[in-house]
């Protein structure tokens, strides 16, 4: 495993808790050793390219698979003994969105309430909110199979939702849908995480969602961790310190100089007035202002820099690949 | 077992197949075909004038001569016409009467099982709390009660026509004879749950609802050897043929049931969609 790196609050509820998990299809190691938790309320994402495993992993952290080895703890259940008891009590997305579309939208809500366990009042009551939430009360007797990709998803996450679950497991929520319909879906999951408080696992391969709405990402690859944390955690991995867009107003010969400045980690010159500068931390800023300063730099702008997400899974992804084929780690 | 979860199963199924237009027409052509347009044909022909030469042929008169007892007797006092009638409509038929719980079983079964697959629904029904157990029960329930249900229904209207086209012969209610009840009421359902169990086992093989029913539908061949086994006299349909096979359908449909079961459960499922 590559530069995995545990954040652990040893204060917050765990609702999972997989260490060393391993599954095997056939002769094929689709999971190899994966270990990470996931703490209530939180958006944790799962993010890896198609064949990583996160599908795989969603199918086993609802029992839905045997695993081959190691250890699973959902909502305090062992999928493997108690996968019905997760079921009842998450909520799930699949990668499509699976719905029946010779039954109306409040047919396919009606039977999923029923199969979860829902009377036929909290079914209603329930129902009516949801449609109400994602704006599908004008379609809710229309067939599903006459709705548009995005309300069909926005159906399908009322699904999931249903039963007010603790959990929700999201399966490439946005996959396959325009700009618009996955922004609005986005939007849906933030708010609902907002109002009703639930822990969210999502699968995704899309780096922007990741980067948007997960608190804590695991980045997978061929089954296995890469890295795991928050998105300032997996900067770091990247690179350690903190990036300075520095512009100047007018052309400045002392760039060796720069380095000398206490706090300085690196630097990249773009040109005589544009330079972008690596600090020790947030703390250094200050020192490395007066710094540049005492060497008669004329600092017209400063933006400090966050690495984005795409760079940090790239490199890492890279990294590992190099890894696997005898580079340097 | 929850059968609140398993009616809401079979509940979504017939819905379903009740939507899917291909399966419905079949559901209502088949019965008017066999029940109806073709018993009504030859009972006008019968009842033409000169018809009664035509069936006096002497093949006919040579399947009459062989005739066991037991069937002779549910044919006492009926004249040449008559019994001409009877043994066509009321004996090589009955065979045709069993296409109809087996075909229709069987192409619920597909459009349940594979086509849910094919659809691409079935992961979600799986990530839900019922058990291997209430799906599959839910599954084969909706498969099973409206093929037994339409089966019933045809027999009703095949009464209704042998009576009403035969009266002019008949001159008397002559339909249904004894050897129909165990037909309708003990092989019929037999041979709807043979259909779903072959069409549960085929469905795992294939990927398609067309595939699954194309497959299934090998198992007229029984039927087809049972219209062959009465029209050249080796078997017919009495009562105690009747208990008989439906126990041996019954038999098969149990074996069947098993195999189904056993692989019917989530990971097997799973395997067969990403495969």
């Amino acid at each position: 495993m590559f530069h995995v790196k545990q954040v652990e609050n040893k204060s917050m509820e765990k609702i999972i808790e997989v260490s060393h998990l391993k599954h095997k299809y056939g002769d094929f190691q689709a999971i190899q050793d994966l270990s990470f938790d996931v703490q209530k309320g939180e958006v944790f994402g799962l993010l890896g390219p198609n064949g990583a495993g996160k599908t795989t992993t969603v199918r086993l952290l609802n029992g839905m698979f045997e695993a081959s080895g190691g250890e699973i703890s959902v909502m305090g259940f062992d999928p493997m003994k108690s996968g019905e008891k997760i079921r009842e009590k998450a909520g799930v997305l699949t990668e499509t969105p699976a719905l029946y579309e010779r039954l109306t939208a409040r047919q396919n809500l009606r039977f999923f309430g029923v199969l979860a366990g829902m009377d036929d009042q909290q079914i209603e009551r329930r129902s009516d909110e949801l449609l109400e939430m994602f704006d599908l009360s004008h379609r809710a007797d229309d067939r599903a199979g006459t709705f548009s990709k995005g309300m069909k998803q926005r159906l399908a996450l009322s699904r999931a939702w249903l039963t007010n679950p603790k959990l929700l497991f999201l399966d490439e929520p946005t996959s396959g849908l325009d700009p618009e319909a996955a922004v609005q879906v986005r939007e849906l999951i933030a708010d609902v995480r907002q109002k009703e408080g639930i822990t969210v696992l999502i699968c995704t391969h899309n780096l922007d969602e990741a980067q948007r709405l997960c608190d804590r990402l695991l980045i997978m690859r061929q089954g296995s961790a890469l890295a795991m944390g928050s998105l300032s955690d997996l900067q770091k991995l990247v690179s350690p310190g903190m990036w300075l867009e520095v512009q100047l107003l007018s052309p400045f010969e002392k760039m060796d100089q720069i380095r000398t400045i206490a706090g300085v980690l690196n630097l990249y010159v773009h040109s005589l007035q544009e330079i972008k500068i690596e600090v020790e931390s947030e703390a250094a800023i200050p020192q490395v202002v007066s710094g540049l300063v005492a060497l008669g730099a004329l600092i017209l702008r400063l933006q400090p820099q966050q690495i984005p997400l795409e760079q940090v899974y790239l490199q890492l992804q890279n990294n590992n690949h190099k890894g696997h084929n005898g580079g340097v780690k | 077992m929850n059968w609140r979860k398993i009616r809401i199963i079979a509940w979504k199924d017939i819905l379903e197949v009740r939507q899917n237009k291909s399966v419905l027409i079949s559901m209502v052509i088949v019965p008017l075909i066999i029940m109806m347009v073709l018993p009504a044909v030859m009972l006008v022909i019968a009842n033409t004038t000169g018809s009664a030469d035509a069936l006096n042929d002497p093949d006919i008169q040579m399947m009459f001569e062989r005739i066991p007892p037991s069937i002779s007797n549910m044919l006492a006092g009926m004249n040449e016409v008559q019994l001409s009638i009877a043994m066509m409509l009321g004996f090589l038929f009955a065979p045709m009467f069993l296409i109809m719980p087996l075909m229709f079983s069987a192409s619920i079964a597909a459009e349940s099982f594979a086509g849910e697959r094919e659809r691409k629904t079935l992961e979600a029904l799986l990530y839900t709390s019922a058990t291997d157990a209430e799906l599959f029960i839910g599954k084969a329930l909706a498969a099973f009660i409206p093929s037994v249900l339409v089966s019933w229904i045809s027999f009703l209207i095949y009464i209704i026509v042998l009576n009403a086209g035969g009266y002019p012969l008949f001159g008397y209610l002559w339909f249904p004879l004894p050897s129909w009840y165990p037909l309708v009421f003990w092989v019929s359902p037999a041979f709807a749950a043979l259909g779903v169990g072959a069409t549960v086992l085929i469905s795992a093989k294939v990927q398609t609802f067309m595939g699954a029913y194309q497959a299934s539908g090998a198992l007229v061949i029984i039927v087809l050897g049972l219209f062959v086994g009465q029209a050249s006299g080796l078997i017919y349909l009495s009562v105690w043929v009747g208990l008989v096979l439906g126990f041996v359908v019954w038999l098969a449909a149990g074996v069947l049931f098993f195999l189904a079961i056993q692989q019917f459960n989530r990971k097997a499922l799973l395997y067969q969609s990403a495969h």
